[in-house]
């Protein structure tokens, strides 16, 4: 028997794959090879073009060039059911199963006749308790899909998979929601199929897991193969190199000495999202930018619900310009305190979608004047102030009295900064702030926040993109499973040694100092 | 095949497809006029003079729309704000009891202050009788659909116990319904001679200053917020459960008007057929009028046209009555599907 990924034979190939959205070049002549019997990761950061690649293989996509070929034959661009025909199965980061339904039922959904209603039920059964021990996956095949946790269900995608013969299994980053014992349990069934004979291409940006679970790894960077190589012959350090690319931007920022800390967070522990925050202390300057850098999911959602008002620490401190909140802390005490807020989610939090511009203008002011007196709107006052705010950030679109949704993602982001920023805030929360923009979009916006940060104010940046993070930060924090790095100044930090905190190396020492 | 919001209608796709709808039920009605052996096309002409051909036919319609004017409001407010109100009948019950509980025998309260005196009452039954089911839905997230709907059942339950009992006309033969109210408790007629109470009047104000508060006023600026996007208005400070319970409110204290207005201008005293389903209607006619407060007016009007003039048509032209009510309800479905096509149209994959 050949050594896997050695002389097997390619099941997979996918060659000079292009695929566009808009000016967008998602994916840029890529080629990529899987082996029999291999697993191989597909690395990058977000937004590097992985799932668009692993969509078009899948079918969900089809590509503007290049071909997809399975088991030498080429499939058809833009067909699901012949990818799934072909032995290629997919689970999604976002499951696709029906909650209501039992363990059975999701796996015949879709693929048992209609017409043969009766087909038996006990042979399924057994098919599934002989699938699920052969690869040692566990479930309960009269379990509802509701009752299971995360990492059940997950199991039962990956046995959908299996129950359709597949032999190419696609996972897009599997373990984005599971807990570390549930990831280790998922490891171990990958590797028992490898042993059968599967395949699998295995999309992350984890360092630590693609060095666990691959044989090779393929890293993509803004829509290119950056690098490939094998595992054995790479490490963390270098895979983070490959991953953030090792040039970074000319800082674009003069330095400066810190003002007063402004917010301070003292040993708080949080809730929300996966993780949650665990024993956070750090402190945001006046005059700096604090960027913090970390893959998303690991307590940044916590972090920005704390300064934006919508959370309060379970434990620990939290202290605005030396005092500590109140008991009545929430969005509007955030923005009495000062406090402006770009939201993650910027059409989920940051605008009301049917509104006009000018009605999202005024979504934070609306009660204060010159916006409002005696309980009565001002809606002239609240359109100059509108038309003031797209004209200065350059907001393009159909006027200030058209609804807010028919601007573009990176005008609206422009006019939520805008209007957070016009009361000159002491304290700036940009959540995310340049993610899905074009590149004029994404400089208006760091511009904009550097000129915040001459004025004084403490800015901090949460930001997915390495790269952001490095050249508009004056310190850097990283946030790894709700835990959070020291703070690295400007300069002493390079992508990779960065990308290993990122991945959660470093705190193992801390946590047992 | 899916649905595609259109971002901006035109004008001939705003006024075009709410008259094809008119047209397809114009066809519908003569279709089934000639099933039942009737002239086609004389049945349409009946039913417009039925509702507005004499004066007497459109002061009936403008009595029949008072009430759907003061439900309509209370469902436009309510769905506004994503709070699902579907008991505005029994909203309209609770008013009309707390009318003729004041209002009938001797007065508590005498001269002037006796009407406004019935009205508030009946606002605020109507508005505690909704607080429940929003407390329920903003602390516990109660489905206040559910809680709202089976209200109404409660109330014309608790109203028929009242009417069985203490409420009971001791003069009423038997018949299940209340005293009448006292001559000064009735609203008075708009133009003396004329059959029209200020019920109606009272019904355009309340609409005219619902619009008012909603697109002028910042608590106004905060319901539709929080209906649109309670995230984002979450995000933006907005006191959000209150805003819902405030709405809550003011949705149950219009619908409780409607009960008002019927004992206070029309009939005189309470009975269990008070209502033909006024409550229910109203969630037609807030869908009509898009939930445009104004526009609750117009759709009012329209569709006690219809109620009106589909009854005098059937009695005029010999045809059952159930053609009317076919009728009645093709005419709303059309409208109804007419509006919707207006903002959104049907694309192929």
């Amino acid at each position: 028997m050949t050594e896997p990924g050695e002389g097997g034979e390619a099941v997979l190939a996918l060659r000079g794959i292009t695929k566009r959205f808009g000016p967008t070049l998602a994916n840029d002549g890529i080629d990529f090879e899987l082996r029999r019997g291999e697993v191989v990761a597909l690395l990058g950061e977000n937004g590097a073009g992985k799932t668009t690649l692993m969509n078009i293989l899948f079918g969900q996509y089809a590509a503007d060039e290049g071909v997809v070929e399975v088991f030498g034959r080429a499939l058809p661009a833009g067909n699901p059911k012949a990818a799934l025909a072909a032995g290629v199965g997919m689970v999604h980061q976002h499951f696709t199963l029906a909650e209501n339904l039992t363990v059975l039922e999701n796996i015949l959904l879709g693929g048992a006749p209609l017409w043969r209603p009766g087909l038996g039920a006990g042979a399924a059964r057994a098919r599934l308790a002989a699938l699920s021990a052969e690869y040692g996956l566990k479930v309960e095949a009269d379990a509802r899909v509701g009752d299971l946790t995360v990492g059940e269900r997950q199991r039962v995608e990956i046995l959908k998979a299996l129950w359709r013969d597949a032999r190419i299994l696609i996972l897009d980053e599997p373990t984005a929601v599971l807990t570390p014992q549930e990831a280790e349990a998922l490891f171990a069934t990958l590797q028992a199929a490898v042993a059968k004979g599967l395949s699998i291409v295995f999309i992350s940006h984890k360092l630590h897991e693609v060095t666990a679970l691959a044989s090779r790894v393929v890293v993509l960077r803004h829509g290119r193969v950056a690098g490939a190589a094998r595992i054995a012959e790479t490490d963390a350090r270098g895979l983070a190199a490959m991953m953030v690319g090792a040039e970074v931007k000319a800082p674009a920022l003069a330095p400066r000495e810190p003002g007063p800390p402004l917010l301070e967070l003292e040993d708080v522990t949080a809730s929300g999202g996966r993780v949650g925050l665990r024993g956070a202390t750090f402190a945001l300057h006046g005059g700096w930018i604090t960027g913090l850098a970390g893959v998303s999911g690991n307590g940044q959602g916590a972090l920005a619900a704390l300064v934006g008002g919508l959370a309060r620490p379970e434990t620990g401190r939290m202290r605005l310009e030396g005092r500590e909140i109140g008991a009545d802390w929430s969005p509007r005490a955030a923005l009495a305190a000062g406090i402006a807020r770009a939201p993650e989610d910027r059409k989920r939090d940051g605008m009301v979608g049917d509104f006009t511009v000018a009605e999202n203008a005024a979504l934070e002011t609306y009660r204060q004047p010159p916006f409002a007196r005696r309980g009565f709107l001002n809606r002239a006052a609240r359109k100059r102030f509108a038309e003031d705010l797209i004209r200065d950030y350059d907001v393009r679109g159909p006027g200030v009295e058209a609804p807010i949704r028919l601007l573009s993602g990176g005008n609206a982001q422009k006019l939520i900064l805008a209007r957070a920023l016009a009361p000159s805030p002491r304290i700036v929360l940009a959540d995310q702030p340049s993610r899905g923009l074009d590149v004029g979009a994404v400089a208006a916006i760091q511009a904009r926040l550097i000129a915040a940060r001459d004025r004084g104010a403490a800015v901090l940046l949460i930001s997915e993109d390495l790269d952001e993070v490095m050249a508009l930060s004056d310190v850097i924090h990283v946030i790894s499973e709700g835990r959070l790095s020291p703070p690295f100044r400007r300069g002493t930090m390079d992508a990779a040694a960065l990308g290993l905190w990122m991945a959660g190396q470093g705190f193992e020492g801390r946590d047992a100092a | 095949m899916r649905l595609e919001a259109i971002p901006a209608p035109s004008l001939a796709r705003r006024v075009g497809l709410p008259a094809a709808a008119l047209a397809a039920t114009a066809a519908l009605g003569s279709l089934l006029a000639l099933v039942a052996g009737a002239e086609p096309f004389g049945v349409l002409g009946l039913i417009v003079t039925g509702a507005a051909g004499s004066k007497f036919a459109l002061l009936e319609t403008l009595n029949r729309a008072t009430p759907l004017i003061f439900t309509g409001l209370a469902v436009a407010v309510a769905f506004r704000a994503k709070l699902w109100n579907i008991g505005a009948e029994a909203q309209l019950y609770a008013g009309a009891l707390m009318a003729v509980l004041i209002g009938a025998g001797t007065p508590a309260v005498s001269g002037p202050l006796l009407i406004p005196a019935m009205a508030l009452a009946a606002f605020a039954a109507g508005a505690l009788l909704l607080l429940g089911p929003a407390l329920l839905k903003t602390r516990l997230g109660v489905d206040e659909v559910v809680t709202t709907l089976l209200l109404n059942f409660v109330m014309l339950l608790f109203i028929s116990m009242l009417l069985e009992g203490p409420l009971k006309d001791p003069m009423g033969l038997g018949w299940p319904k209340s005293e009448a109210i006292a001559k000064e408790a009735r609203l008075p007629r708009i133009v003396t001679g004329l059959r029209l109470h200020w019920g109606f009047g009272l019904a355009l104000i309340a609409a005219f200053l619902v619009w008012l508060l909603q697109a002028r006023t910042t608590i106004g600026f905060e319901m539709r917020a929080v209906g649109e996007n309670a995230a984002a208005a979450r995000f933006a400070g907005m006191p959000v459960e209150r805003t819902v319970v405030l709405t809550a409110l003011l949705s149950g204290g219009l619908a409780a008007l409607a009960g008002f207005s019927e004992v206070a201008g029309l009939k005189g005293n309470l009975t269990l057929d008070l209502s033909p389903g006024f409550g229910y209607a109203g969630v037609i006619v807030a869908m009509l009028a898009l939930l445009h407060p104004l526009g609750v007016i117009p759709a009012a009007l329209f569709v006690a046209g219809i109620f009106v003039g589909a009854d005098s048509m059937s009695r005029q032209a010999n045809v059952p009555t159930y053609i009317a009510d076919i009728l009645l309800a093709a005419a709303l479905l059309l409208m109804a599907l007419a509006i919707f096509l207006v903002r959104y149209r049907v694309a192929r994959d």
